[in-house]
């Protein structure tokens, strides 16, 4: 990405006038108001839940507006064991984010499973949905999931906008795994 | 049961015109008030529940099949999360409960006993304070969930220098602890218990007179004892409803017939009953804390058995037996005999059981977690219909579950 | 009265089809010779001696014995404070027996888990469904038969599920293993059928 343009302001030379690249000021207003969807679903919930509390504060990062409805939010956290019961509610309630939009997996399970190889447990979200930021932990500190904060806000910062809006629109590309589940050709073996 | 609320219906031709269809509603798996992925798919009448089916298993992670597939120390950690809220006291519960599987019980150390019963305590006023948080928050008073988090986070920071978790402890071994308490902790915890008081009395302050809050949560989901009883209830949800047991007065374990506290009882079993229980519960909490610090004894925490407790590192370099109980310990784990038992422990949400099958060896041959909150929420299908669509949050809230514990 | 006097009464109201109570760790356990009669039990043990509780209803599989399957019942009286297990044994050719749900509503859900996680069923139940895994999981994964990895299955729009990759764990030991080598996870075929 050559246009990676931050916002930067200089007051010699600018007064009240800033002068930036669209895209630079774009994505600061973007990277500076994550909404969180909180999809909390276990353990890790809680530290999600403390990292919005009192003490850690997310709202220091712009991203405290905890939205329940995926329609407002622009990143979807997933704190917690995804399980394959509870997959599919994932992937559906991530298909129903607005774009732009963006996933952090929070902690081992929503990363890989972490600690549950079992029958019930999804080996990672990044097999429905694709992910932007993993944060390790069992479950991750409050700091460790800020830093990830902060990381896709570095991410968000460099992305490109104008030059997208000019190409036609595409279809979202999806993770290998959600495809291959709409293929019809996927029997039920006999128990 | 309370009267039916019914939807003020003129007369019989208006109101079936009103009626139309009954509209069902899904709620849930993800959805703020469900506290976790529990999902409710509610038919209505207006607003007016008639028919209610919880539907859990959103976060069935197989905890009961891992078990079979490890030794009894290695699942210690899955303990953690079954009800993540109370991490210390799941992990106290399932030791005991292999402990009684091994006839440890009576040989164990008293500090140890004592050091667990204060972990108990702890993690029941954690459980109880974030439960009400969020019990508040969900009917409207956001307030008390920033107060709750505060005194959690002491919590917290005691968990931290106390295990090196946040939460997910894993404090407890298979006869004793993993260490014993660091230099200071007594004062530090003594002094939280000092401060949650005071916390606890703001809460009473923001709360208890509440006119909305009490609006809202007083005659609302009243659980007779006999209900209480047929469906299996445990913990506070039964004792708002009039019931007195508790595990820790009825069949003291621990140290718990060494230390005086009451046990609150509610009156009628609405969600305001359930709400005041939890508060005095916290409050005598903190009281077996205080005691428990004052009555601490001197000694060993872990029980003089080098065929269940790992031996000291240095031992272990110096001598051959040592060295071997290490080894064995480590790839073989804790020589089981055959049998089964079942040990239930008061844990903030009721009583989590922990039923061991054992045919000899290391590893369970099957072991079953009776979950309180998978047993509280059975009862939500009879609870729920007659009472308004808004009121299902209050409930919910009130019977303070955890999916993690309820799905396994 | 304590736990072994209402256990003799219920012997003695039940004579050809109670046990006589075995003790273990201060635990008494009765078997049930005859599961049709759980829900005169239940009604028994309710009614008259008071196990107004119904704390747990578990299930084993014996897997490779006969009969396959055993019912694990914890009762509690919170008159006498009491605590009594009967347990019951179910053939694999049969794999059912009476619910007590009537007697008490938490069997419920309790009996629902265990037709969701070893498919025994209760005849009488009013809503035998899967309660943890989704409707339509074609396998019962508590079963000793049942790898701990899980199995491929597919219902479009519900869920869906995939082997885990245990590449032999580091952390998963072979239940019920002789000795250490055995036990050893490496020594078996990583995602092999169990
Ligand atoms: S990563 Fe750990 S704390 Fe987080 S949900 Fe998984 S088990 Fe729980």
């Amino acid at each position: 990405m050559k246009q990676a343009a931050e916002i930067q302001y200089d007051s010699r030379l600018e007064g009240d006038l800033v002068v930036t690249r669209l895209d630079a000021a774009i994505n600061w207003f973007r990277k500076n108001s994550l909404w969180p969807m909180p999809m909390g679903l276990a353990c890790c919930a809680i530290e999600l839940m403390a990292t919005g509390a009192s003490r850690f504060d997310i709202s220091r990062f712009g991203a405290e507006v905890m939205r329940f409805s995926p329609r407002q939010s622009d990143v979807m956290i997933v704190a917690g064991t995804v399980t394959y019961k509870m997959a599919l509610v994932v992937k559906r309630i991530y298909d129903q984010m607005a774009d732009p939009k963006w996933v952090i997996a929070m902690g081992a399970c929503a990363s890989t499973g972490g600690m549950y190889r079992s029958y019930a447990v999804l080996q990672g979200v990044d097999r429905v949905i694709p992910v932007d930021v993993y944060v390790a932990g069992c479950p991750p500190r409050p700091e460790a999931l800020l830093d990830g904060l902060i990381k896709l806000q570095a991410k968000v910062a460099r992305e490109p906008v104008a030059s997208v809006w000019k190409q036609p629109p595409q279809e979202p590309v999806r993770p290998a795994a959600a495809l291959a589940l709409d293929a019809p050709t996927q029997a039920v073996p006999k128990p | 049961m309370k009267t039916v609320r019914q939807v003020v219906q003129p007369d019989p031709a208006a109101a079936a015109e009103l009626q139309g269809d009954r509209l069902v509603l899904n709620m849930g798996p993800s959805h703020p008030s469900t506290h976790g992925v529990l999902r409710l798919i509610v038919e209505l009448d207006g607003e007016v529940i008639t028919k209610a089916q919880p539907d859990v298993g959103y976060l069935h992670r197989g905890d009961e099949k891992i078990a079979e597939n490890m030794t009894y120390t290695q699942f210690i950690p899955y303990t953690d999360r079954l009800d993540y809220l109370a991490p210390l006291a799941n992990n106290v519960a399932y030791v005991l409960a292999v402990e009684k599987l091994l006839g440890l019980t009576d040989r164990m150390p008293l500090r140890g006993q004592y050091i667990r019963v204060i972990c108990c305590e702890l993690a029941r006023i954690s459980a109880h304070l974030l439960g009400l948080g969020a019990f508040a928050m969900d009917v409207g008073a956001m307030t008390v969930f920033l107060y709750a988090s505060t005194q959690r986070e002491k919590i917290y920071n005691l968990c931290e220098s106390l295990t090196g978790a946040r939460f997910t402890t894993s404090y407890t071994r298979i006869g004793g602890l993993a260490r014993d308490l660091p230099e200071g902790w007594g004062e530090q915890c003594r002094q939280f218990a000092a401060e949650v008081i005071v916390a606890i009395n703001e809460i009473e302050q923001l709360l208890t007179r509440n006119r909305i809050w009490v609006e809202r949560t007083r005659d609302i989901g009243v659980i007779r004892p006999d209900a209480a009883i047929s469906y299996g209830l445990t913990g506070p949800n039964l004792r708002a409803s009039g019931v007195d047991h508790d595990l820790r007065k009825a069949h003291p374990y621990l140290v718990y017939d060494r230390v005086q506290f009451d046990v609150p009882l509610g009156s009628v079993g609405d969600c305001y009953d359930r709400y005041l229980v939890r508060m005095e519960e916290m409050r005598q909490s903190a009281r077996i804390i205080n005691q428990c610090l004052d009555q601490l004894p001197d000694g060993p925490v872990n029980v003089e058995d080098g065929k269940v407790v790992l031996p000291p590192k240095a031992r272990v370099m110096t001598r051959m037996e040592e060295l071997i109980h290490q080894f064995m310990l480590v790839t073989q784990g804790v020589n089981v005999p055959p049998g089964e038992v079942y040990f239930g422990a008061e844990n903030p949400k009721g009583e989590l059981g922990f039923y061991i099958h054992s045919r000899g060896g290391g590893t369970p041959y099957r072991l079953k977690i009776r979950a309180p909150s998978f047993v509280n929420l059975s009862i939500l299908p009879e609870l729920l219909p007659g009472h308004m669509m808004s009121d299902v949050v209050a409930i919910l809230g009130s019977l303070d579950f955890v999916m993690g514990e309820c799905d396994r | 009265m304590n736990a072994r006097d209402l256990a003799r009464q219920l012997r003695i109201h039940f004579l050809h089809s109670v046990t006589e109570p075995a003790e273990f760790r201060g635990e008494l356990t009765v078997r049930l010779t005859e599961p049709s009669q759980l829900p005169e039990v239940a009604g028994f043990l309710r009614d008259e001696l008071k196990f107004d509780l119904l704390l747990d209803v578990t299930s084993l599989d014996n897997y490779g014995e006969d009969p396959r399957w055993t019912l694990v019942y914890e009762f509690y009286s919170l008159a006498h404070r009491a605590h009594l297990r009967l347990k019951t044994d179910v053939s694999e050719e049969v794999s059912e027996l009476p619910t007590i749900c009537r007697v008490w509503r938490t069997a419920e859900w309790h009996e629902r888990e265990i037709y969701d996680m070893m498919g025994i069923r209760f005849t009488g139940h009013p809503d035998l469904r899967r309660i943890l895994m989704w409707e339509g999981y074609p396998y019962f994964p508590l079963r000793k038969d049942f790898p701990l990895e899980g199995r491929p299955s597919a219902m479009p729009e519900v869920a869906f599920s995939e082997r885990a990759p245990l590449e032999g764990g580091p952390f998963v030991t072979a239940p019920g293993a002789k000795d250490a080598i055995r036990r050893e996870p490496r020594v078996r075929r990583p995602g092999g059928e169990g």
